[in-house]
């Protein structure tokens, strides 16, 4: 086997290394399946519930990129607003900050006085948690533009918009993309941790709905089965930043992830 | 390829910049810094002007007043005999450092300052072939022919100082500024540099104002040489070049050149002790 090949097995062996170790740790140790249940368990139980676990998962999925698509545009256009003005910068950053600081779970009782118990906290709260990220990587991208090339500009006659469009926009796509990363997988808690308290349905109403009926591998499906949205979704947005910002990899200038 | 400068026989009697008595500080948190002093300096249409000074002297502050991108606490700047009071929105400008734009080829970042500059700007769409023909006709005088569609980051330090170079000249500035830009390069690549920017300034000559430490690259390309003194600015000394024109490189190892060098080198050592 080469080098290279073992590189691309590597996530695969490793992950499956993972299961094989919990599986013979739970046997071996014979560990009660109401503690930890065996993966094989976990697997067990996901094909018992396929169906209404494929119902829940997509429910779950859907709120989260809802909350992550208004995430996305909100935090583009603040992060913009940010980027573009000090004093909308001095403004708005203590509040954002403070603002960020509040555990979501805090928040959601209080969504759900004003929308109910449903998707609609869920989304929120994936968007309320995943637009922090967002808004800072595009205000950075634009704030540590070089001040040569805007010298270089503005003794051209370029307008503020001019720069911007030209430069400031290009140069923040890939600081952007890189943020886009965490935010989904930020969005999968925020959706999880709504569901868990005010919902009825999705992956995480399903596993509080398994825990206090102790059917923990259904629990453990659950858990399994978000992972691998997480793992899916990321892997969308690693491919979509590489695509896009290809020239931000090959030259000096690096994204912040 | 730049037209003849009509306007060349109007201003040949005057300075196409001139600096008159300008004071120019920095204020910061742990009080103001005082870059320039009482600072003046004309330079004549079509001239090439070299600045040489002390480290931290407000070379580069004195770019930035030239076009308008900071305003001078005190004195006055005129360019093309207008008063500067914003930026000057005909000047072309290159650095030490080649800030070309990463997601742009070759052809494109020569041509971003077409699409910032009237009248281009509204021309840029339907006559992209056009413009784009210029530029390459442009990166072939300075022997980038066949870069046109590389990616920057494709290119050696001098290469990327070439295109950069390309891009203060695509819209046949009046004014090109250039802030130490060769300073970042190899002795034999800096000196091919002077001479693609000679051979441009030859044919078409545009008004310089070139900012350097290499004293042999001022003599080399200067008409005019004028030297600052430690901060707070001033000129201390201007010195006239009057070797004979067209300049090979072979001229650095002549007498009369090596003498300007010498007798500048004294000088800035005197500038930097007092
Ligand atoms: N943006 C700024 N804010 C505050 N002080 C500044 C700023 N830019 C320059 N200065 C100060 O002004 C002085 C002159 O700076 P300038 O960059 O013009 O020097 P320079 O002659 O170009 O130096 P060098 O040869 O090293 O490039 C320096 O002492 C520097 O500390
Ligand atoms: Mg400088």
């Amino acid at each position: 086997m080469t080098n290279s090949t073992l590189e691309r097995l590597a996530p695969w062996l490793f992950t499956i290394a993972l299961f094989v170790i919990w599986e013979a740790a739970c046997r071996i140790f014979k560990i009660d399946p109401f503690v930890l249940p065996a993966p094989s368990e976990a697997f067990a139980a996901m094909y018992q519930y396929r169906w209404p676990l494929m119902r829940h998962s997509f429910v779950t999925l859907w709120t989260t990129m809802a909350g992550f698509t208004l995430a996305v545009v909100f935090g583009i256009v603040l992060g913009l607003m940010v980027g573009w003005s000090r004093t909308i910068y001095r403004g708005i950053y203590p509040v954002m900050i403070g603002f960020n600081s509040i555990p979501k779970v805090a928040i959601v009782p209080i969504l759900v006085v004003w929308f109910g118990i449903g998707e609609i906290p869920a989304i929120l709260t994936a968007f309320l948690i995943s637009f922090f990220p967002i808004v800072v990587n595009v205000a950075t991208g634009l704030a540590t533009m070089e001040p040569e090339l805007e010298d270089v500009l503005r003794a051209l006659g370029a307008r503020k918009l001019d720069i911007m469009l030209k430069v400031g926009i290009p140069r923040t796509q890939p600081y952007l993309f890189g943020s886009l990363k965490v935010a989904i997988t930020l969005a999968f808690v925020g959706t999880v941790v709504s569901e868990t308290i005010a919902s009825n349905a999705g992956l995480g109403f399903v596993m509080v709905q398994a825990g206090s009926n102790f059917q923990m591998p259904l629990v453990f499906a659950g858990l399994l089965l978000l992972a691998v949205e997480g793992i899916a979704m990321y892997a969308v947005f690693a491919a979509v930043e590489s695509h896009f910002t290809r020239w931000a990899f090959r030259s000096s200038m690096s994204a912040a992830a | 390829m730049f037209p003849a400068r009509s306007r060349g026989n109007k201003f040949a009697a005057m300075s196409l910049v001139d600096i008159n008595r300008v004071t120019l500080t920095y204020k910061g948190a742990s009080g103001g810094v005082l870059a320039l002093q009482d600072t003046t300096l004309a330079v004549p249409q079509g001239d090439f002007a070299a600045v040489v000074g002390p480290s931290g002297c407000g070379k580069s502050s004195l770019m930035k007043l030239v076009t308008g991108l900071v305003p001078p606490d005190a004195g006055h700047i005129s360019v093309f005999g207008d008063p500067v009071v914003g930026p000057v929105k005909i000047a072309g400008m290159a650095f030490q450092n080649p800030n070309l734009l990463p997601w742009r080829t070759v052809v494109e970042n020569v041509l971003l300052p077409l699409e910032i500059v009237e009248p281009h700007r509204r021309r840029f769409r339907s006559e992209k072939a056009k413009y784009r023909e210029r530029a390459e006709t442009l990166l072939n005088t300075v022997g980038l022919h066949g870069f046109a569609d590389r990616y920057p980051w494709e290119l050696s330090g001098g290469m990327q100082q070439r295109v950069s170079l390309c891009r203060a000249l695509i819209h046949q500035p009046a004014l090109l500024m250039l802030d130490e830009p060769f300073a970042a390069l190899d002795a034999f690549t800096r000196e091919e540099l002077w001479c693609v920017l000679r051979d441009l300034w030859q044919e078409n000559r545009f008004t310089v104002i070139l900012v350097t430490h290499d004293l042999r690259e001022a003599v080399f390309l200067a008409d005019k040489i004028h030297m600052m003194s430690a901060r707070p600015g001033r000129i201390v000394l201007t010195r006239v070049i009057d070797l004979p024109r067209p300049r090979e490189l072979d001229i650095c190892f002549e007498p009369a050149f090596q003498n300007i060098v010498h007798e500048l080198r004294i000088k800035i050592a005197e500038v930097r002790k007092a």
